[in-house]
Formats: structure tokens, C-alpha cells, sequence
């Protein structure tokens, strides 16, 4: 049980933002205690838990799925159009989604396993996608389409409205995130853990041994987008409201650029990428606007602008020399080093 | 009568653009087992090298030439961006798929960023001969013109690319590669160079269906290709990785159920039912219509 000890480090450190009335110079415009900074932060958390929910499945089971925003946004959309028709109040909604979220993922998990490998890429995409020109398009006029649907206010618990309760919902994310890092050490070093496992190094062999990987790759299929519906009723809460573009290929593929930046198969390397995915998908977008660039001419300045220019530099440079990922460079920059030492 | 008939050259014209999008999705998937999400990035890069020749070369005042050159020079864009992502990129991680798909999804989200930084992410209108904007009677129907182009150019890639698969050296090398590529690799043939056509080959039609794109949706913005290329996928996966003429008959098929849901049922259904066909084939035949079995 000593390995809980450092999660519950990481936790109590983040769970004394709201006190902290210091900035960080370049990272957060206005002090860490502040509504602004604390939301940016709860969304990196939750983000993170997101993250986390991906690795279960690609890094940890090998299976590239590129339809994770789905449960993503089913979360997001589902507990908000619980809350408004049907008048639950949040926390109930919230179950209410992970159900609705968890027997979707039944559905189209089986249907997608029927492929594999890149073909299984593409049918996951192509689900995500139907879920995304549904809500766009709005033919049953209940998603608000490319507006989206601002959260039920009414129906949220008093400790999670108004500005000044920031940090309630700042907390609710940060105890989430401790929550899904728990869980999914606890799936992932499970004996269905280490059959994931086995299926991601060899998956002919695992069938060999009398074991089906269809039922364990559903598994970690259903358990990745239950806490990633779940991680969406979160991030309802911080943004406030349903919004289209959770629902989008970008936003999949965001994800996908979370784990591996961090470190794709490492619990820690995943959250830590979703960490700074999400801090740097809001900041960039200021950095963008920036003097600095405006003055640039405009055949460097236009893209350097693009937060998503930036970001994927950044990550085809990771893809070519880090490819284990943030959470490797230091072990890499030590082995570098003692192979230098060995060398003289 | 005349709306079917009209519904069916637009549904062909998109099966065009699809095949011309998926055919190259299609071809470095059964070659090098990579699946390239910075195509829908060359297609688009095809949309604004045709756009940029016909909003500045002036000099050729004929447009119908003008246009030529633009889908020319679509191409050759296309082809050069594929053939340096292949070469400088994609080869450098070579034997590694994951991580070469990766690659591509962080180039996707380049190229699309380059484009909006440069050209803005407002639609760009495209200047076009007159007689892309007229109608021909067909069977009593009014068909757009710029439909039946689209379709002949992709009839023209796809006889193009069976000849090229069927009788060049090259060809039979990649249909081989296709087929069983260490076995190629251990008659002593270099498949490296084959992953390099292919790559080239695939940007070069893509770069064609981005330009002809550009007429059929009268303009381009940055995100042109990405929208296009999960229908590829789909097309793709329908017709069976690694076929071209499994990729034609999906192209239709996709086109054909996303229009008319579009027109008989409701707006927005037609992408919905065209997953929904995904989900009826995979049911079925999850290899694909002329996929082979066990890939």
C-alpha cells in the first residue's frame, strides 16, 4: 500500500490551490486562488482523468480507438439533457449519463471489435463522428447545435454555483482525478490488467492460452468510456455548459496527443500529458494573441498563432525523439548520460 | 424523374472526390500498414494550391486553361508534400506503425493550423471557368456541369491507377507488397522505394480530388480535407483495406446513401445513415466488400 502515499502527496498539494495567492509568471495570467486560474486547473484534473480513461484502453490494452471523445461528450451532453427534461438534480444526472454512456459503449464496443487493429481506428472514428454531425446538425432540435446547451442551473446543488464557489467545483474535479488514478491502478495491475496486457503484446498467443480477448478488450472498452462519461459530467460543471466541439475528431485525437505526450502505458505518463494538454490548450490560445507575435511578419506569425500549430510541432518532434513520452525524458537523459560516463 | 437523376450525378460527384481521397488512403494502408490522417491535409493542400493559381495567374486570361493548370499544379503539390512527408517523416520510423500513424496525426494538425495561419479560416471563393456553373440535359435533367467533371477525372484516376497497378513494374511490386511485403523484401526488391510512390502517389490524387473539391463545393477553407477524410475511412474500411476497386464501389455506396438520406429523409441524416451502413457491413463482412479475409 506504500504507492498510495504519493497520489495522496500530489492530492493534498493540489487541494490547497484555492489558498495559494501567488502566480505563476508566463503559465497563469492571475494568482493560483483565483476563480480563473482554479477553472483552468480543475480542467487539466478532469482532463487528466480523461487521459488516464485512454491509456486503460490504448496504452494499456493496445487498442486504438479514435471515437474516445464519444463518451466524452455523451457525458458532457447526457447529464445536462438529464438535468433539463427531466429535472434530476446533478449528482443523479450525472449516474444517469454514466448508464445511458456505459450501455452505448456495450453497443458499438461490440460491434467495432468485429475489426481490429487500424480498421478498428477507423469504425470508432466513423461512430464518433455520427455522434458529432448529430449534434451539429440537431435534427431533433435538443442539442443546440453548433451553440450547445448552457448548463441547468437550476438543478445544480448550491455549493457548485456562482463564481465565488469556484473552488467547490475546483475540488469535485480534483477528487475525481484522485479517484479514476486509484481505480485504474487497481484495473490495471488486476489479473484482467495483465491480460490487457498480454493482448497489447501478443494477442494470437492469449487466444492460444484458451482465453477470449474479445470479452477483455470489451471490458477495458466499457470501463475507459465509463469514467470518460463521467470525466464529461465534471467537465460540464467547469465550463457550464454542453459545448460541439467536445464531440469532434479534433477533440479525439487531442486526447490521443494527451497520453502520448505524457507517456502512453504509464498511469503517471497520462496524467501528467492530460495535466499539461490542458493547461497548454487554454494558455496557448493567449500566448497566440500576444504582442510578440502580432509583431511578427505574417508568414511566421499567422501559424505560430495556431495553438494547434504549436501543439503539433511539438508532438511529431515527441513522436521522433521521445516517443516514450514526457515521463521517459528524464530516465533517457540518465542513460544518456552514464553511456557518455562509460565512453571516456 | 429529373430530381432522381440529378441526385444521382451529385452523389456521383462525390463519389469522386471520395475515391480520389480513399484510393491513396487506401493503397499506403495495404502497402506499409500506416494510416495516413495527414491526407485529408494533402486534400486540402490540393484545394488551396488550385485556388491561389486561379486567384492569381492572371497572366492566362483563358480560364478553362487556367484551370488546367490549377489542378496541375493540385496535383503536383499534393505529390511533393506527400513524397517529403514519406521521405523525411515517415520513413525515419520505419517498422513502427503506431508510432507512424501518430506522426501523421501530429502533421494533420500542422498543415491544417499552416493553412488557417496563412490563408485565414474564412472560406475562400473559387474562381471558375462559366461553364463549370451551367447545366447539361441529361435524360431530361439539369446536370451541373462541375458534377460531370468530378466524375470524369475520377473515372480517368481509377482506369489510371488499375493500369498503373496492373501493367508497370512498379505496380506489380506494390500489388505484390500489398499482398506479402517481407516476402518482396527477401526477393531482394527494395520496398522502401515502393512506400515512397505509394505515399507520392496517394498525395498526387488526393491533391487532384482537393482542386476538383474546390469547384465542387464552390471554395476551400482549412478544414476542407479533414471533414472528407473520416467519409474516406469509412469508404475505405467498406470497400476492403488495400483494394482499389473495392474503394470505387464503396465510393459510390457511401455517396449514393449520404445524398439520397440527405434529400428522402432529412437533412443531416445522410452521414448518419452512411455510419449506419458501416455498422450493417462490418455486421456482415467486416473484412470489407473485396477485403480479404483474415486481415
Amino acid at each position: 500500500m506504500k504507492r498510495v502515499y504519493p497520489i495522496l502527496i500530489v492530492a493534498a498539494l493540489f487541494a490547497v490551490a484555492p489558498f495559494v495567492d501567488v502566480g505563476i509568471p508566463f503559465v497563469f495570467g492571475t494568482e493560483i486562488g483565483s476563480p480563473g486560474t482554479l477553472l483552468v486547473l480543475g480542467i487539466a484534473l478532469t482532463f487528466a482523468a480523461l487521459a488516464v480513461s485512454y491509456d486503460i484502453l490504448f496504452g494499456y490494452t493496445g487498442m486504438l480507438s479514435l471515437g474516445h471523445a464519444l463518451p466524452f461528450a455523451l457525458g458532457v451532453y447526457g447529464t445536462n439533457l438529464v438535468m433539463i427534461h427531466w429535472g434530476l438534480p446533478y449528482f443523479a444526472a450525472s449516474l444517469v449519463a454514466l448508464v445511458g454512456g456505459v450501455l452505448i459503449a456495450l453497443l458499438l464496443g461490440s460491434l467495432a471489435l468485429r475489426t481490429s487493429g487500424v480498421a478498428f481506428a477507423m469504425v470508432t472514428l466513423a461512430f464518433a463522428e455520427a455522434f458529432a454531425i448529430l449534434v451539429l446538425t440537431d435534427p431533433l432540435r435538443i442539442f443546440g447545435g453548433e451553440e450547445g446547451l448552457p448548463i441547468a442551473v437550476d438543478h445544480l446543488p448550491d455549493i457548485f454555483r456562482g463564481v465565488v464557489n469556484t473552488r467547490y467545483v475546483y475540488w469535485l474535479a480534483l477528487l475525481f482525478a484522485v479517484a479514476v488514478f486509484m481505480l485504474a491502478r487497481l484495473v490495471v495491475t488486476s489479473r484482467a490488467g495483465r491480460v490487457w496486457q498480454a493482448i497489447r503484446e501478443n494477442e494470437p498467443r492469449v487466444e492460444m492460452l484458451g482465453l477470449r480477448p474479445f470479452a477483455f478488450k470489451l471490458a477495458s472498452f466499457v470501463i475507459a468510456s465509463a469514467i470518460a462519461s463521467a470525466a464529461g459530467s465534471v467537465y460540464l460543471l467547469l465550463i457550464r455548459g454542453a459545448n460541439a466541439g467536445t464531440t469532434s475528431a479534433l477533440f479525439t485525437l487531442g486526447i490521443l496527443v494527451m497520453v502520448v505526450l505524457g507517456g502512453t502505458g504509464k498511469l503517471w505518463g497520462a496524467a501528467l500529458g492530460g495535466f499539461i494538454y490542458g493547461i497548454l490548450d487554454l494558455r496557448l490560445s493567449e500566448v497566440a494573441t500576444s504582442d510578440f507575435i502580432a509583431d511578427m511578419p505574417t508568414w511566421l506569425g499567422g501559424p505560430l498563432s495556431e495553438p494547434l500549430f504549436i501543439l503539433g510541432v511539438l508532438f511529431v518532434l515527441l513522436i521522433l525523439y521521445f516517443p516514450g513520452g514526457l515521463i521517459s525524458i528524464p530516465g533517457q537523459l540518465r542513460k544518456a548520460r552514464s553511456a557518455r560516463r562509460v565512453g571516456q | 424523374m429529373s430530381s432522381l437523376i440529378l441526385n444521382a450525378s451529385t452523389a456521383l460527384g462525390l463519389a469522386g472526390l471520395y475515391f480520389l481521397l480513399a484510393s491513396g488512403l487506401s493503397l499506403i494502408f495495404g502497402l506499409m500498414n500506416v494510416l495516413n490522417l495527414a491526407h485529408g491535409a494533402f486534400f486540402a493542400i490540393g484545394g488551396y494550391a488550385a485556388w491561389w493559381v486561379m486567384d492569381t495567374l492572371e497572366i492566362v486570361s483563358s480560364l478553362g486553361l487556367r484551370f488546367v493548370i490549377a489542378v496541375a499544379v493540385a496535383a503536383l503539390a499534393g505529390l511533393v508534400v506527400g513524397a517529403l512527408v514519406e521521405r523525411g517523416l515517415v520513413a525515419k520510423l520505419y517498422g513502427k506503425h503506431l508510432e507512424q500513424i501518430l506522426l501523421t496525426i501530429g502533421l494533420s494538425y500542422v498543415f491544417v493550423a499552416l493553412l488557417g495561419g496563412w490563408f485565414t479560416y474564412d472560406p475562400r471563393l473559387m474562381t471558375q471557368p462559366a461553364w463549370f456553373g451551367t447545366t447539361t440535359e441529361i435524360f431530361g435533367a439539369n446536370i451541373p456541369n462541375n458534377r460531370l467533371l468530378v466524375l470524369a477525372v475520377a473515372v480517368v484516376a481509377l482506369v489510371g491507377l488499375l493500369v498503373f497497378l496492373n501493367r508497370t513494374r512498379h505496380g506489380l511490386i506494390i500489388r505484390a507488397g500489398v499482398e506479402n511485403a517481407p516476402m518482396v523484401r527477401a526477393l531482394g526488391i527494395d520496398v522502401g522505394r515502393s512506400f515512397t510512390i505509394v505515399f507520392a502517389l496517394g498525395g498526387l490524387l488526393a491533391g487532384v480530388g482537393g482542386g476538383l473539391a474546390a469547384v465542387y463545393f464552390n471554395g476551400v477553407s482549412p478544414s476542407l480535407g479533414t471533414a472528407q477524410l473520416i467519409f474516406a475511412f469509412i469508404v475505405v474500411v467498406i470497400g476492403g483495406l488495400g483494394s482499389v476497386p473495392g474503394t470505387a464501389v464503396a465510393a459510390v455506396l457511401v455517396a449514393f446513401t449520404q445524398v439520397f438520406a440527405n434529400n428522402y429523409l432529412a437533412t443531416g441524416l445522410g452521414s448518419i445513415s452512411v455510419v449506419v451502413l458501416l455498422a450493417l457491413v462490418l455486421l456482415v463482412r467486416p473484412q470489407g466488400l473485396l477485403g480479404r479475409a483474415g486481415t
